[in-house]
C-alpha cells in the first residue's frame, strides 16, 4: 500500500489538467475576505487610542492596573469558553463555579486550613464541577445549554449553603498582594503573569495541536469528525473539565484581589465572558473562531466599560452597551458575509450582458 | 447540432446562456430546448455545468449572458416562484417534506383549499390529492403521515405536488440515485403518465441505462460548454460516455485477478439487535468483497458498527487476527482500518472545513512533532493525496464545499488512504460522481487490492459489485442470505438473494 505511486492510477490520463490550475486569478480581497477577528482588533486600539486621547485619567497607572485587574475574571475564562463555544457547546455555570470555589475557599481557611492546601482542594472542585457538567452532556446527550443553566443555579445554591451570607476577608496579606498587587514600575498586576502563561497555552493548544483541530472538527461537524476517529465525547469532557478548573482558579484569583470571599461572588459573569467570546468572533454555531479574536472582544469589553465609568456613564446605561454590542457581535459576521456575496453577484451580474426583460 | 427536433415552439428553453461564479466560469454559451411531451436527458460528469443549468431554469440563477425562452418569449425568473408560476418544477434526488404533515397536507402546504372564517378544507385538501394519485397511478394513502414514506414515494408526492401548480416542465434532479430497480420502474411509468399529458420533462441520472430508456433527446455538456443535443436513437452507451468525458473511457470496471493473501478483516457472528443479526465473513489481503442487497438490508449498519461507528450488541471483529474494542473508531483506524462512508457530506468531510484541513484530520498523530502540528507536513500530505487521486481544486485551503460531488468523494479517499489502511470499506464509493470519476475509483480500488489492502465494498449499483469484487455478499433484511464467488454472480443470482428469494416486482 505504502507504494502506491501517482504514476499508476495516473498512467491512463496523465496528460489531464489535473491538480491545483492556479489559473484563475484569484478575485481580490474584497470585504469578504476581512476576518471579523481582526475588526475587533482594530476597534479596540481605536478605543484605546480614543480613551488615552480623550479620557484624562484612563491613561493613569492606576486605572490601567484596575483596568486589566477587573478584566482578568473574564480573560481567564474567556480561555477555555472560546475551546467549547469552537466545538459547539457552552457552559454558563462558569460564575457560579468561581463562586463556588470562592466561597468553599472562604469556609476552608475559615476552619483554619492552610492556603496552600486550600487553593489545590478548589481547583479540584471546579475540576469535579466540569466533570458533572461534561458528563451530563456527553453520557445523557442532553444539550450543554440546559444542563449548564442547571448547573448554574446547583453550584450557586451550593456556595450559598458553603459560606451563607457570611463573607471573608482576612486572608494572609502576601496572598492579597498578589491578587490586587502589580508588577514594580509597571501597570501590570502579578496575575497577568499566569494568565499570559494560561494564554499562551490556550492559544497553541487551540491553534497548532491536534486537540485544536479536531474541537473545531467537532464544532462544525460533530458525526464527521466522529467518523474520522476522533473521540468526541471525551474531547468535549475533557473541554468542559478545563473550563471547570480555570473558573474555579478565576474564583480564587476573584477573592484575592477584591479581598473578600462571598457566595455571590463572580454572579453575571458567565454572560460577559461569553459576550466578550462571541464578540471575539468565535461561532455560536461551533467550527469557527480565534483565540486571538476571543482576547480582543475580552478587552475590548474590558476597556469600554471602564472608559464608559470614567466618563460617568451609568451602570444601567453600560449594560445596554454591552447587550447591545452582544447583539452586534453575533449580526456582524453574518452581515458581513451576506455583503460580501451581494457585491460578488452584483459584480459578476454587471459583467455580463443585461438580460432581457419579458413584459 | 439541432436536426430532427420537433417541430414547433418549445415550452422552455435557453438561448446562449453563460453564467459564472466568481472566476468559476460553470456555463459557456448554453442553448436547450424542451418540448412538450418529449423527455430530454442531461448528459454530462460532476462539474460539467448541469446544476447550474438546472438552477437556471428553476429560476435561481439568473444568466449573466444569453435568455431564457418560456412558449419562445424571453422571461427573467426573479426567483425559484417566478419559474414555479411559470409552470416549471424541479424534483430533487431528495424531496423535502414535512414529516409531521399527512401527504395531502405536504402537497397543499400554504395554499390548502378554504371554508369559511379561513378553516382549511380537510376535505377538499384530501379528494383533489387522491385525484392527483389517480391521475399518477399511485397508489399512496392522501392521510398517511409523510415521514416514513421512502424516497421513491416522497419523490412521488412532489411529481403530484408538481402536477398540482399545473407544471409544463418537470425537471428531475438525480431522482434515481436512491431507488430501488422496481421503484424506478414506477417512477418511469408515471413520468410516461405526464410526457403523454403534453408535459416536457429533463431528466438527469449518472446510470446511462436510464437515459436510454425514458429518454428521447439528449443533451451533452462538458466543462460547462455543450458538446451536443441529439436524438438518443441512433446513439450508444459508448458513444456518449465519449461526449461526456471527451475521450474514449477505459473499461469502467478494470478488475483485475486478485492474488489472495491472509485473512485481514475477520467478523464473527456480529448482531446489532434489530439491525442485523449473525453476520459473519472474512475479507483476505488483496480481495474486494462486493457488499449487495436492497436499501435498508443493513449493509451500511454493518458497516458502521465494524469501524466502531455504533456498537454491537455481540460477535467479534479481527483485523489480522486481532479483535477490535467494539464502538471505538479510533481503535479501528489504529488497527489499519479505514471507512469511506455513505454520505459523503455529513459523514465523510467536515463541509466548512478545507481540504487540506480535512485530508489532515486522520493524520492528526503523524503531522505532530513535539507536540505541535507540523502545518507543513499536514500540507505536503494533503498535496501528496490530493495529487494522486487528480482532485480538481483550485487551493488547498478551499472549503471542500466548493468542490465538485465526484472530487468531493475524491478527497474522502485521500483522507483514509494517506493512513495506509490495510483493510479499506468503502460504502457506495461511486454514488452521484460522474462516469469519468467512477473509472477512476474503480480503478484505484482494483490497484489498491493489487497492493494487498482488503476491500469490502458496499453498493447498490449491481453492475459495479459484479464487474468490480471477487465475491459477493448479499444482505436481506439484517442477515447475510447468500455467498456467491465471482463466476457465478449474476444480476439474477444476486437480486434473488437480494429480494429474499422473491421475485422482484420490476
Amino acid at each position: 500500500m505504502a507504494d502506491l505511486t501517482g504514476a499508476d492510477l495516473t498512467a491512463a490520463k496523465a496528460q489531464d489538467d489535473v491538480a491545483a490550475p492556479p489559473s484563475a486569478t484569484r478575485r481580490g480581497g474584497a470585504a469578504g475576505l476581512v476576518r471579523w477577528d481582526t475588526v475587533v482588533g482594530a476597534l479596540l486600539a481605536i478605543l484605546l487610542l480614543c480613551s488615552f486621547g480623550f479620557v484624562g485619567d484612563f491613561g493613569h497607572t492606576l486605572n490601567l492596573s484596575f483596568l486589566i485587574g477587573n478584566t482578568l475574571p473574564m480573560a481567564l475564562i474567556a480561555l477555555p469558553m472560546t475551546m467549547l463555544v469552537a466545538a459547539g457547546e457552552i457552559d454558563l455555570s462558569v460564575g457560579s463555579v468561581a463562586g463556588l470555589s470562592g466561597a468553599v475557599m472562604g469556609s476552608l481557611w475559615n476552619a483554619g486550613m492552610a492556603i496552600e492546601t486550600i487553593i489545590p482542594l478548589c481547583l479540584l472542585l471546579g475540576l469535579v464541577c466540569g466533570l458533572v457538567n461534561g458528563l451530563l452532556v456527553t453520557r445523557l446527550g442532553l444539550p450543554s445549554l440546559a444542563v449548564t443553566i442547571g448547573t448554574m443555579a446547583a453550584y450557586r445554591g451550593i456556595a450559598q449553603i458553603v459560606l451563607g451570607s457570611n463573607s471573608v476577608t482576612d486572608f494572609l496579606q502576601p496572598y492579597l498582594d498578589f491578587g490586587s498587587g502589580r508588577i514594580p514600575g509597571t501597570f501590570l498586576p502579578y496575575a497577568a503573569i499566569p494568565w499570559a502563561v494560561l494564554a499562551v497555552i490556550a492559544v497553541l493548544v487551540l491553534h497548532a495541536t491536534g486537540v485544536g483541530r479536531s474541537l473545531f472538527a467537532v464544532g462544525a461537524s460533530a458525526e464527521a469528525a466522529w467518523f474520522a476517529g476522533i473521540r468526541v465525547k471525551r474531547l468535549r469532557l475533557s473541554m468542559f473539565a478545563a473550563t471547570g478548573v480555570v473558573s474555579a482558579l478565576t474564583g480564587v484569583f476573584w477573592v484575592l484581589h477584591y479581598a473578600s470571599a462571598r457566595y455571590d461572588n463572580a454572579t453575571g459573569l458567565e454572560l460577559s465572558v461569553i459576550a466578550a467570546v462571541l464578540l471575539g468572533g468565535v461561532d455560536f454555531d461551533g467550527g469557527k473562531g480565534t483565540l486571538g479574536g476571543a482576547i480582543a472582544g475580552v478587552f475590548l469589553l474590558g476597556t469600554l466599560q471602564n472608559t464608559m465609568s470614567l466618563v460617568d456613564v451609568s451602570a444601567q446605561s453600560q449594560t445596554v452597551v454591552t447587550g447591545v454590542l452582544l447583539v452586534v457581535s453575533v449580526l456582524g459576521p453574518r452581515a458581513g458575509r451576506q455583503l460580501a456575496r451581494t457585491v460578488a453577484r452584483r459584480r459578476s451580474a454587471g459583467s455580463g450582458n443585461a438580460p432581457v426583460t419579458s413584459g | 447540432m439541432t436536426h430532427s427536433e420537433p417541430d414547433g415552439v418549445p415550452v422552455l428553453a435557453l438561448e446562449g446562456v453563460s453564467r459564472s461564479f466568481g472566476a468559476v466560469r460553470a456555463l459557456q454559451d448554453v442553448s436547450v430546448r424542451l418540448f412538450p411531451g418529449e423527455a430530454h436527458a442531461l448528459a454530462g460528469e460532476n462539474g460539467a455545468g448541469k446544476s447550474t443549468l438546472i438552477k437556471t431554469l428553476a429560476g435561481v440563477h439568473r444568466p449573466d449572458k444569453g435568455r431564457v425562452l418560456l412558449d419562445g418569449r424571453p422571461v427573467v425568473f426573479h426567483g425559484p416562484a417566478d419559474a414555479r408560476d411559470a409552470g416549471v418544477a424541479v424534483i430533487y434526488q431528495e424531496p423535502t417534506l414535512f414529516p409531521d404533515l399527512s401527504v395531502a397536507e405536504n402537497l397543499f402546504m400554504g395554499r390548502q383549499p378554504r371554508r369559511s372564517l379561513g378553516r382549511v378544507d380537510h376535505a377538499a385538501v384530501r379528494s383533489a390529492t387522491a385525484r392527483l394519485f389517480q391521475q399518477l397511478g399511485v397508489d399512496l394513502d392522501p392521510d398517511r403521515p409523510a415521514r416514513g414514506l421512502s424516497i421513491a414515494d416522497q419523490q412521488l408526492v412532489e411529481i403530484a405536488k408538481a402536477l398540482s401548480f399545473d407544471a409544463r416542465v418537470l425537471i428531475m434532479d438525480e431522482p434515481t440515485a436512491a431507488l430501488t430497480g422496481s421503484e424506478v420502474a414506477r417512477l418511469f411509468r408515471v413520468v410516461r403518465t405526464l410526457l403523454e399529458r403534453g408535459a416536457a420533462v429533463l431528466f438527469i441520472s449518472h446510470r446511462l441505462e436510464e437515459v436510454f430508456a425514458l429518454c428521447q433527446r439528449v443533451t451533452t455538456l462538458r466543462d460547462g460548454r455543450l458538446v451536443s443535443s441529439e436524438p438518443v436513437a441512433g446513439l450508444t452507451e459508448d458513444g456518449l460516455v465519449r461526449r461526456m468525458v471527451g475521450r474514449d473511457l477505459d473499461e469502467l470496471y478494470p478488475k483485475q485477478p486478485a492474488e489472495l493473501g491472509e485473512v485481514a478483516l475477520s467478523v464473527r457472528r456480529l448482531t446489532r439487535e434489530g439491525v442485523f443479526t449473525d453476520v459473519s465473513f472474512d475479507v483476505r489481503a488483496g480481495e474486494i468483497v462486493g457488499l449487495a442487497g436492497l436499501v435498508g438490508a443493513g449493509r451500511s449498519e454493518v458497516a458502521r458498527a465494524v469501524f466502531g461507528v455504533d456498537r454491537w450488541d455481540a460477535g467479534e471483529v479481527l483485523v489480522d487476527g486481532v479483535a477490535l474494542t467494539r464502538g471505538a473508531p479510533s481503535k479501528a483506524i489504529a488497527a489499519g482500518m479505514a471507512l469511506v462512508p455513505e454520505d459523503r457530506r455529513a459523514q465523510g468531510l467536515v463541509m466548512e472545513m478545507s481540504i487540506a484541513r480535512n485530508i489532515g484530520l486522520t493524520g492528526l498523530r503523524a503531522t505532530t512533532t513535539a507536540g505541535l502540528m507540523n502545518r507543513g507536513a499536514e500540507r505536503d500530505r494533503a498535496l501528496d493525496w490530493a495529487v494522486r487521486l487528480q482532485v480538481k481544486f483550485a487551493r488547498l485551503a478551499d472549503t471542500v464545499g466548493t468542490l465538485s460531488g465526484g472530487n468531493q468523494q475524491k478527497v474522502v479517499l485521500a483522507k483514509w488512504l494517506a493512513t495506509g489502511p490495510r483493510v479499506l470499506i468503502v460504502d457506495e464509493p461511486t454514488r452521484g460522481i460522474d462516469v469519468g470519476t467512477k473509472a477512476e475509483v474503480h480503478r484505484l480500488l482494483s490497484h489498491l487490492a493489487g497492493q494487498g489492502v482488503a476491500v469490502l465494498m458496499i453498493s447498490s449499483d449491481l453492475p459495479e459489485i459484479l464487474g468490480m469484487a471477487d465475491r459477493v455478499l448479499v444482505m436481506h433484511e439484517g442477515r447475510i442470505t447468500a455467498e456467491i464467488p465471482r463466476a457465478e454472480a449474476t444480476e439474477e443470482t444476486v437480486m434473488t438473494a437480494a429480494t429474499g428469494r422473491e421475485r422482484s416486482a420490476a
